[in-house]
């Protein structure tokens, strides 16, 4: 007990489904003047890395995922996936 | 006594001076608060300016709205207080979660510094109190991230609720439903894109602001006049 750990995060933030995307369908319409075509459904967003220390996995989930909905994401048009691992692995 | 108003600056803020000017030359006081103070007390109105407050960074307002001032600036709107966020203000009142929605990138990617003509829907704000509905205003607007977008439920509540208080009359910028400008709950908090004070005398290509932020002092006036008794 009282024991913590280090572990890295990775948060990835996009805009929810239905929420226009201009950035994405700007990507989307200039990659066939590449000669780049087939490509569809490209959605922009952004992701984040941090390291967070917590007593085990859950509570570092748990704690990133309040750093996630609070601050990275807009929750009134994006939603977020946290990914925790531990650090170093 | 003149109406006081308060001009909420973060770092980044950068039109200030010209909400100054032009309330002052309407014949209110004004003052800069910064974003640091935890009051507001012995303003009659609160406006946020436009800018970058904290540079952006993030989303517009998303690094702003964890400022001690903004914990003040949520108190005073919940005693009804007049609050008024013009173009970046707007961004950072929907961040705070003093208004619905939130405003994304424009359609077609593009910085927008134009003038735009801008339709009153509602005088049912304290920024539109006593200016007739139709009346349409030519105010410059200044913005990538102006794109008003709100889910169905919300926009449904706030046309059904009157809440619309701007709207485009060509809409620039993907907004939804053209809106400019909404409200809150209140009535008293309002957020809009567009910069009424830079239309604010002849000399700047346009006056058709000045009825708005004299509406805004007018229900300053009438506000503090309700909180006090």
């Amino acid at each position: 007990m009282g024991e913590s750990a280090t572990y890295s995060v990775l948060v990835e933030v996009r805009l929810r489904p239905g929420i226009a995307d201009p950035q994405g369908a700007t990507i989307e319409r200039a990659l066939p003047a590449l000669g780049l075509e087939g490509v569809a459904g490209v959605r922009a967003g952004k992701s984040f890395r941090f390291e967070i220390e917590a007593a085990d996995e859950a509570a570092a989930l748990a704690r990133s995922t309040v750093v996630a909905d609070r601050v990275l994401a807009n929750p009134v048009i994006e939603e977020s996936t946290v990914t925790v691992t531990p650090a170093g692995s | 006594m003149a109406t006081r108003v308060g001009v909420v600056i973060f770092p980044g803020t950068n039109c200030e001076h010209d909400a100054i000017h032009a309330v002052e030359a309407l014949g209110a006081d004004a003052d800069l608060v910064w974003h640091g103070d935890t009051s507001v007390d012995g303003y009659d109105a609160l406006i946020i300016p436009g800018g970058f407050a904290h540079g952006d960074y993030l989303r517009p307002g998303a690094i702003a709205r964890f400022s001690p001032v903004m914990a003040a600036v949520g108190d005073f709107a919940e005693a009804g207080g007049p609050v008024v966020g013009i173009c970046n203000g707007f961004q950072v009142l929907t961040e705070a979660g003093l208004l619905p929605g939130a405003l994304q990138k424009n359609q077609g990617l593009r910085f927008l510094c134009t003038t735009v003509d801008l339709r009153v829907e509602s005088d049912r704000s304290v920024l539109t109190a006593g200016v007739s509905p139709g009346t349409v205003l030519s105010i410059p607007i200044n913005h990538f991230e102006g794109n008003y977008t709100c889910d169905p439920t919300t926009l449904k509540i706030l046309q059904d609720d009157d809440r619309v208080v701007l709207r485009y009359v060509d809409n620039p910028n993907g907004s939804v439903d053209d809106i400019a400008g909404v409200c809150s709950v209140g009535r008293n908090v309002v957020g809009l894109m567009p910069h009424p004070e830079r239309a604010s005398d002849p000399l700047l290509g346009s006056a058709d602001g000045r009825v708005l932020l004299e509406a805004l002092l007018g229900s300053a006036l009438a506000s503090t006049g309700a909180r006090v008794a």
